[in-house]
């Protein structure tokens, strides 16, 4: 029998739902209301010299690559698996149009993280 | 048995708007719909690290677009949902979960479900005064 790559995409699931669950709400606040417009954080939290050595340091580096791929794979595999509750049939395309569209999240998000260097 | 399968058209109930039938249902379909705000939250980081990477100009406008009051609105959606996830991922995870047993007696889903909860509160204070300790 063929060994079945469902499990590897749960695992990428449950993990980026239990970070989103954890540090989603917070992260969000923090970077989309609280940092840009200057409420409870200065104007200049997220200035481009900070951004980039948060962004070149290896802890938040990594730190940033995986809270972005993992929330990918979480969002796009509970996306797939809703299709069906749409009504829209599911196949390989489906699949790969969902997976595939993590693949590109993550890939984008390692190499800019790459260039930025260290 | 003749007759083409086309023939007999029998009656099939449609399942068009099936989750609105429910509060339910509907519930159901919001906790995946969230999906789609952790989606929207992965591509916003992706496009701001591609644009910190671009230099500093391309930052600055990416910084400009987080300030128009879209992305403000988008972003307290954003809130909603993640909240939302957070609340309904922990409403789950006893049915995920396998059975715990803690001294003989099964953790009970409302322990397993509170704990979650109290996580994500400490996660967000712990994360919070580090963008306080941070910002200067």
């Amino acid at each position: 029998m063929k060994r079945s790559n469902a499990p590897v995409f749960w695992v990428l699931f449950g993990a980026g739902g239990m970070l989103a669950a954890l540090f989603g709400p917070a992260l969000v606040l923090i970077s989309g209301i609280a940092a840009p417009l200057g409420l409870g954080l200065p104007p200049g939290a997220l200035s481009y010299a900070r951004v980039l050595a948060l962004a070149r340091h290896g802890w938040s580096k990594g730190l940033l690559f995986i809270v972005i791929a993992l929330f990918a794979w979480h969002a796009m595999h509970r996306i797939f698996h809703s299709l069906h509750d749409l009504g829209i049939r599911t196949g390989t395309f489906a699949q790969l149009g969902c997976y595939g569209g993590a693949l590109v999240i993550t890939v984008v998000s390692a190499v800019s993280l790459l260039s930025l260097g260290f | 048995m003749s007759d083409a399968a086309g023939a007999r058209r029998p009656y099939v109930r449609s399942m068009r708007g099936w989750w609105r039938r429910d509060p339910f249902f509907a519930r159901y379909m919001l906790r995946e719909a969230t999906s789609v705000a952790v989606l929207a939250y992965a591509l916003v980081l992706t496009v701001g690290l591609v644009r910190l990477a671009q230099g500093e100009a391309a930052w600055n406008g990416w910084l400009a677009a987080l300030r128009s009051p879209w992305a403000v609105l988008l972003h307290l959606l954003l809130f909603a949902a993640m909240v939302f996830h957070a609340l309904s991922w922990f409403e789950i995870m006893p049915k995920t979960l396998p059975a715990i047993f803690i001294g003989g007696r099964r953790l009970s889903a409302a322990t397993i479900t509170r704990s979650g909860w109290a996580a994500t509160v400490l996660a967000s204070i712990a994360l919070c005064a580090l963008a306080w300790w941070w910002r200067s």
